[in-house]
């Protein structure tokens, strides 16, 4: 009987440890639309969820001081994001001296591609005359700006912002930080 | 019955501090961490830049591929750390970890409002032993408190599109971390 305890204490305790840590949990998670980030993950004052998850990835968080990660891994109406098909990220970006666009697998890789193009900047992004950008993420070639997803199942885009106010205590919502929308616009059926 | 039940819930309670220690652990015991990743590669107390990311070989997950970025893993167990970084003209930025990756400072060239930023970095210890007159000399010099004896201090520098990169790179080969020697120590009085 004793034994069955220890069983079930080290079953529940360490699978919940594992869990946490491999998903997270949404301590000290900002969410707008889409896009989710962990500032204070880049702070002192980062909770031990965060810490156990960041451990375990082997990342290393961006400080506050230098910038902010958004991560999102399904589109605006919630369906998971998928490279096959065509996805655009448009819209405006909140204050920073720059934000970088980038695609990685689920474990944090970055996406292979024959050309090599991994991501964009936002100062190599092509703009529309109102300031506001539209990439698109799709397995072949597109129009514009055009960021391969090598056809891979799913993956996870990564919005970082740089030398920025976004992340402090006036990040909340898609008023204060508006954040680009994600659409999938076509899928091969 | 009632034994049967008791132990079950004996079983949880005791599962959830399995879980809150195991989680709390976590930082401490790990052995996948950036921490660890890039001992084998990064001299202490030196300057050493790292391979960009690519699909195949990435260092740790998540890392931003538009930039080059260099780090030093140090420890003060031999005196305080001078660390020197000339800025590059997109960006620059100097992000503080301890060594279970608590990112407690970080700072960029704007912020830092130099050609070169210029930073020591010491233990609480080792700040409370300098002489009280060099406080005053020490404001315009930066000094980073660290948290724990030994860390990383990761050097980042933009290329804002892929042909920059080779200048970024050259900008990072210019940035030192090095022990105080004791001349500079007195040249500072």
């Amino acid at each position: 009987m004793t034994l069955m305890m220890f069983a079930l204490a080290g079953g529940i305790g360490l699978g919940a440890t594992w869990m946490t840590a491999t998903r997270g949990v949404d301590i000290a998670t900002v969410a707008i639309g889409p896009w989710l980030a962990r500032p204070q993950a880049g702070t002192r004052s980062v909770d031990p969820y965060a810490r156990a998850a960041i451990a375990r990835s082997g990342e290393l968080p961006l400080g506050i001081g230098d910038g902010v990660a958004f991560l999102a891994s399904k589109d605006s109406d919630g369906r998971p994001l998928d490279g096959r098909c065509d996805v655009v990220i448009g819209g405006t970006t909140p204050a920073a001296r720059f934000w970088t666009l980038t695609l990685h697998d689920l474990a944090g890789r970055l996406v292979a591609n024959t050309l090599e193009r991994y991501g964009f900047t936002s100062q190599e992004v092509v703009r529309g005359a109102d300031g506001s950008f539209a990439v698109t993420l799709a397995p072949r070639a597109r129009a514009g700006n055009w960021l391969p997803t090598g056809g891979i199942e799913r993956y996870v885009v990564a919005l970082r912002f740089y030398d920025t106010p976004v992340g402090g205590v006036s990040t909340r919502n898609q008023r204060d930080t508006p954040m680009p929308s994600i659409k999938t616009v076509g899928c091969p059926s | 019955m009632m034994r049967t039940l008791a132990v079950i819930v004996a079983g949880i309670v005791l599962g959830g501090i399995v879980h809150l220690v195991s989680v709390l652990a976590l930082p401490r015991i790990a052995t996948q961490d950036a921490y660890s990743r890039l001992a084998p590669l990064a001299a202490v107390n030196a300057m050493t830049q790292l391979d960009p990311a690519t699909p195949e070989t990435t260092l740790m997950p998540f890392m931003d591929p538009a930039f080059a970025v260099a780090v030093c893993r140090y420890d003060l167990g031999a005196g305080p750390l001078k660390l020197t970084v000339p800025v590059s003209q997109a960006y620059t930025s100097v992000s503080f970890y301890t060594a279970e990756e608590i990112a407690y400072y970080a700072i960029n060239d704007r912020s830092a409002g130099r050609k070169t930023i210029e930073l020591d970095l010491m233990t609480e210890a080792q700040h409370e032993d300098l002489p009280k007159d060099e406080e005053v000399t020490a404001a315009d010099r930066l000094i980073i408190d660290s948290p724990s004896p030994t860390g990383l201090i990761v050097v980042k520098a933009l290329a804002a599109e892929p042909g920059l990169m080779a200048q970024a790179k050259a900008t990072l080969a210019a940035a030192t971390c090095r022990v105080q020697s004791a001349t500079d120590a007195a040249k500072r009085k």
